[in-house]
């Protein structure tokens, strides 16, 4: 049995939507992290099976970026979360309410 | 041949997934999020992209998630089980349930009914084209240091203000420290007490001296 691009498309769009559900019904930023990560592997997915069918690198430079972003956005991240922990506003993203009027 | 190898990642791509999602211990969603990222370099693999595998393992799952165990313990161990707290939004959990059915089936819908539209691009040549006799890492550098050489100095500027950033957010700051002025927090991290804008509780408290010092000290 061939695999075809759809395959991966399809494994994608459920890793992605997995993802998204995570991030809406998790409440501690850490796990919500992980969840992003998840997204972020789905269009990894994308990325690379797209790049195959068209018969293109470009979709694997795009996967290098992403990498180097998700990093990025990690570090910041969890700067964040230990800057308020290191505040105790709370455990869950709901307790970080000091900006609400 | 390349079926099975396609079910063995997806199965652990999927199944990594939902224990993410599903997994009551921030340290067993880690794991559960090395093995997901494994199966995702399996995809790659099978895909040729056998460079983009090896940076997956090695810089997600020896990284990142190195640096969320990190996290996770320095933080301590949260055990409740967060979804099952009182939700701020009232039917929240249905409504995602619904989004993600919905994303998911748009996601399907499009990729199996759509293919022919995604997939009528041109298909490329030269260089960039992926059986253009080069191997994965020579292919991938020619293009990376040529056409996306701005992209890739930009990714260096972006690199250096993230470290820059995280040293500035996790520094140690005394008594100046805006935030400690508005909350007179108490000492007992599991206490989310509401905050009660005691905004006139200007005289410093001796706890928030004591806190900067065993933040110095730690460090």
């Amino acid at each position: 049995m061939d695999v075809t691009t759809d395959w991966y498309l399809v494994l994608s769009a459920i890793l992605f939507a997995i993802g998204a559900v995570g991030v809406l019904v998790r409440r501690n930023p850490l796990v919500m992290f992980m969840c992003i990560e998840l997204m972020l592997n789905a269009v990894n997915i994308t990325f690379v099976a797209l790049g195959a069918e068209l018969n293109d690198v470009g979709g694997q430079i795009a996967v290098f970026f992403v990498l180097v972003v998700a990093a990025v956005e990690v570090v910041v991240g969890l700067a964040l979360v230990v800057a308020i922990n290191r505040r105790r506003l709370g455990a869950t993203a709901d307790d970080v309410s000091v900006l609400r009027g | 041949m390349e079926a099975s190898v396609f079910i063995v990642g997806a199965a652990l791509i999927l199944t990594g997934g939902i224990g993410v999602v599903a997994a009551k211990n921030p340290v067993h969603s880690a794991l559960f999020l090395i093995e997901t990222l494994t199966g995702v370099a399996v995809i790659f693999v099978l895909q040729d992209a056998h460079f983009l595998a090896a940076v997956q393992v090695i810089v997600y799952a020896g990284a990142i998630v190195i640096l969320f165990l990190f996290v996770i313990m320095l933080l301590g161990v949260d055990k409740t089980v967060d979804w099952q707290l009182k939700e701020p939004i009232a039917g929240q959990q249905p409504l995602a349930a619904i989004i993600g059915a919905s994303l998911l089936g748009l996601g399907v819908v499009i990729t199996t009914i759509a293919t022919d539209n995604l997939t009528g691009a041109i298909r490329r040549g030269g260089d960039r084209a992926l059986d253009s006799g080069f191997t994965d890492v020579e292919r991938l550098g020619r293009v990376l240091f040529s056409d996306y050489a701005m992209s890739f100095e930009i990714t260096a500027a972006l690199l250096t203000i993230a470290v820059i950033g995280a040293v500035v957010l996790t520094r140690s700051i005394g008594r100046d420290d805006l935030l400690d002025d508005l909350e007179p927090a108490p000492m007992e991290p599991s206490s989310a007490a509401p905050h009660g804008g005691n905004d006139s509780d200007l005289e410093p408290d001796p706890a928030d001296g004591e806190r900067a010092a065993g933040g110095a000290g730690g460090e």
